[in-house]
C-alpha cells in the first residue's frame, strides 16, 4: 500500500511538472497586410487577442484568433472583411495546430533566441492547409516570445477577391505574428 | 497482483495525460476563453435604407460624403427625357462622433432646403440576448426659398420654414440575407396648406433588405401615414411614399439605385409631401452615392503614418 501511495505521488509529481512546461497567452498580436503593389489604400489589420499555447516538452503549439477581433483603420473595410471575405459569422475562428519540429534545440532554461521550424495545419475561412513556417522563440526567464512572418495565398483558403478590388487587394497576405507567452 | 493492476491503471491514466495532443491544447484555449457576444453587424449596407434612415451608424471618426439624386417624373415622357431634365439633389456630410452617435448636414435643391440630423443607437442586436437594434433619429430642416409676397403689414415668419422629424428605428437582422425595420415617426410641419390640417403627421415606416449576393441587396421602404393622410401640399393631393431599390457595394462606396414616387429627399418631404403616386406611374428614378473617409483613426492605427485617403 505504501508503495502504491509513493507511486501515485511520483506520478502526480510527474504530471505536475508536465503541466508546468506549458506556456500560454491570450494577448498575442497578429497582423496582416494584403495591399496590392499599386494600391492607393493600405489593406491591413491588427488583432491583439491571439490565444496561444506551447507545450515545451512535446513542441505542440496551437494558435487561435477570433476573426471579428481584427481591427482595420477603416470601419467599412472591416465590415467587408468580415461579411464578404472571411464570412466570420460562418467561420468565426482562424486557428493553427502544429508542432515545433526542432523543439529539442530550444533550451527553455537558458535565455536566448532560437530559430525554430513549425509545421501544422492552418485553418482560415473553414479551409485547412498544411503549412511550414520558420520563426523564432526567445527565452527570457520564465517567459517566451514567439515570432513568425509568413504569407498565405488567399485562394488556398477559398477567399475570393472580387475583380473590382483586384487592384487594391493582393493575392497573398503577409502575416506577422508576435506572441509573448508566460509559463502556466 | 492487485497492487500492480492498480499501478498499471494509474500509469495508463498518466500515459493518456502525457499524450497531450494539439487538440487538448486547443481545448485548454477554448475552455478559458472569454465569451464574446458581439453586436450583430451590417443589418443594412448604408445609413439610409433608401430615403429614410436605417439603424446603421457610421463608425467613430468616419466621415461620409453623400450625393442623392432623384430624377423627374418618368411619366413626363420624352419631353423631359423621362424625367432626366428635372432632378432634385441633396448633398450631405455625415459624421460618426462615437460608435453610437452620428450627425449630419445636408442641402437639398427641393425647396432649397437645409437639414441637420442626429441618430443615436440605443440598443444593439446581439447574437444571444437582445433581439433588436433600436435607434432614435431626429432631424430639423429649413426651407430657404424666398418669402412669398405678402400684403403690407404681414410678415413671413422664419418659423414658417421649419420642419421637425422624430423617429424610432427598430430593426432586426433575421439572418444573412433578411433584415427588416419599423420606423414609428412624427413629422411636425410648422406651416401646412390650411388650418384644417394638423401640423403633426404620425406615420409608421417599414423597410427591409434582401441580400442577393455578397455585394448586392434589394431594398424596400414604405411610409404609411396613420394620421393627417389627407393633407395637401401646395394644393396637391399627397400619397404615401413607396421606394424600391438596389444596393451595390464596391470597396469604399455604396451605390443605391431606386424607383420611388417621392422626389423629396428629406424626412418631411417624402413622408408627408409626396405628390406623385405609383398608381399614376409617376415614378422617379434615383441614386444615392456614399463615399466614406476615415478622419480619426482607430486606436490601433494612431501611431502609424499611413495617410490613405
Amino acid at each position: 500500500m505504501k508503495k502504491l501511495l509513493l507511486a501515485t505521488c511520483f506520478l502526480m509529481a510527474g504530471s505536475g511538472t508536465l503541466f508546468a512546461q506549458k506556456y500560454m497567452t491570450r494577448t498575442g498580436k497578429i497582423s496582416f497586410n494584403a495591399t496590392a503593389v499599386h494600391s492607393p489604400e493600405k489593406i491591413d489589420a491588427i488583432n491583439n487577442e491571439v490565444a496561444n499555447i506551447l507545450d515545451a516538452k512535446t513542441g505542440d503549439i496551437v494558435f487561435q484568433v477570433l476573426v471579428k477581433s481584427f481591427k482595420f483603420e477603416r470601419e467599412l473595410m472591416q465590415e467587408h472583411f468580415n461579411e464578404n471575405y472571411m464570412e466570420s459569422d460562418k467561420y468565426p475562428k482562424a486557428e493553427f495546430k502544429g508542432n515545433v519540429a526542432n523543439v529539442g534545440e530550444v533550451n527553455f532554461s537558458k535565455d536566448g533566441t532560437y530559430n525554430v521550424k513549425v509545421s501544422g495545419k492552418l485553418t482560415i475561412h473553414g479551409v485547412s492547409n498544411d503549412v511550414t513556417v520558420p520563426g523564432t522563440i526567445t527565452v527570457k526567464g520564465n517567459a517566451l516570445s514567439a515570432k513568425a512572418k509568413f504569407s498565405v495565398v488567399l485562394k488556398d483558403y477559398k477567399i475570393e477577391v472580387a475583380s473590382m478590388v483586384a487592384d487594391k487587394l493582393a493575392k497573398e497576405a503577409t502575416i506577422t505574428l508576435e506572441s509573448d507567452l508566460t509559463q502556466k | 497482483m492487485r497492487k500492480s493492476l492498480l499501478l498499471s491503471v494509474l500509469s495508463l491514466g498518466f500515459v493518456t495525460v502525457s499524450f497531450a495532443q494539439t487538440d487538448s491544447l486547443m481545448n485548454m484555449l477554448n475552455s478559458g476563453a472569454p465569451v464574446k457576444n458581439e453586436p450583430v453587424a451590417a443589418t443594412f449596407k448604408a445609413t439610409r435604407i433608401i430615403d429614410g434612415s436605417s439603424v446603421e451608424n457610421l463608425g467613430a471618426g468616419v466621415l461620409d460624403f453623400r450625393i442623392s439624386h432623384r430624377f423627374g417624373d418618368l411619366s413626363q415622357g420624352s419631353q423631359n427625357f423621362f424625367g432626366l431634365d428635372n432632378a432634385t439633389t441633396r448633398i450631405g456630410l455625415d459624421y460618426g462622433i462615437t460608435k453610437w452617435l452620428m450627425v449630419g448636414l445636408g442641402h437639398s435643391t427641393f425647396n432649397k432646403e437645409d437639414d441637420g440630423f442626429l441618430k443615436i443607437k440605443l440598443l444593439k442586436q446581439k447574437k444571444t440576448g437582445m433581439p433588436i437594434t433600436l435607434s432614435y433619429a431626429g432631424s430639423v430642416s429649413v426651407q430657404t426659398t424666398p418669402a412669398p409676397t405678402l400684403p403690407t403689414g404681414d410678415t413671413w415668419l422664419f418659423s414658417n420654414r421649419l420642419y421637425y422629424t422624430n423617429q424610432v428605428l427598430i430593426a432586426r437582422k433575421f439572418n444573412d440575407w433578411l433584415s427588416l425595420q419599423l420606423m414609428p415617426t412624427i413629422v411636425h410641419y410648422n406651416l401646412v396648406d390650411s388650418s384644417k390640417f394638423s401640423n403633426n403627421t404620425v406615420a409608421i415606416g417599414i423597410g427591409g433588405r434582401i441580400k442577393v449576393s455578397k455585394r448586392i441587396a434589394i431594398t424596400g421602404e414604405y411610409y404609411y401615414r396613420a394620421t393627417n393622410a389627407d393633407m395637401t401640399y401646395n394644393g396637391q393631393k399627397t400619397y404615401n411614399a413607396l421606394s424600391l431599390g438596389i444596393d451595390i457595394e464596391t470597396g469604399g462606396h455604396v451605390f443605391q439605385l431606386m424607383f420611388t414616387n417621392s422626389q423629396g429627399l428629406t424626412d418631411r418631404t417624402f413622408i408627408g409631401q409626396t405628390t406623385d403616386s405609383w398608381g399614376k406611374g409617376a415614378l422617379h428614378f434615383g441614386f444615392n452615392i456614399s463615399r466614406v473617409f476615415t478622419v480619426v483613426k482607430p486606436r490601433e492605427f494612431r501611431d502609424t503614418k499611413a495617410t490613405s485617403w
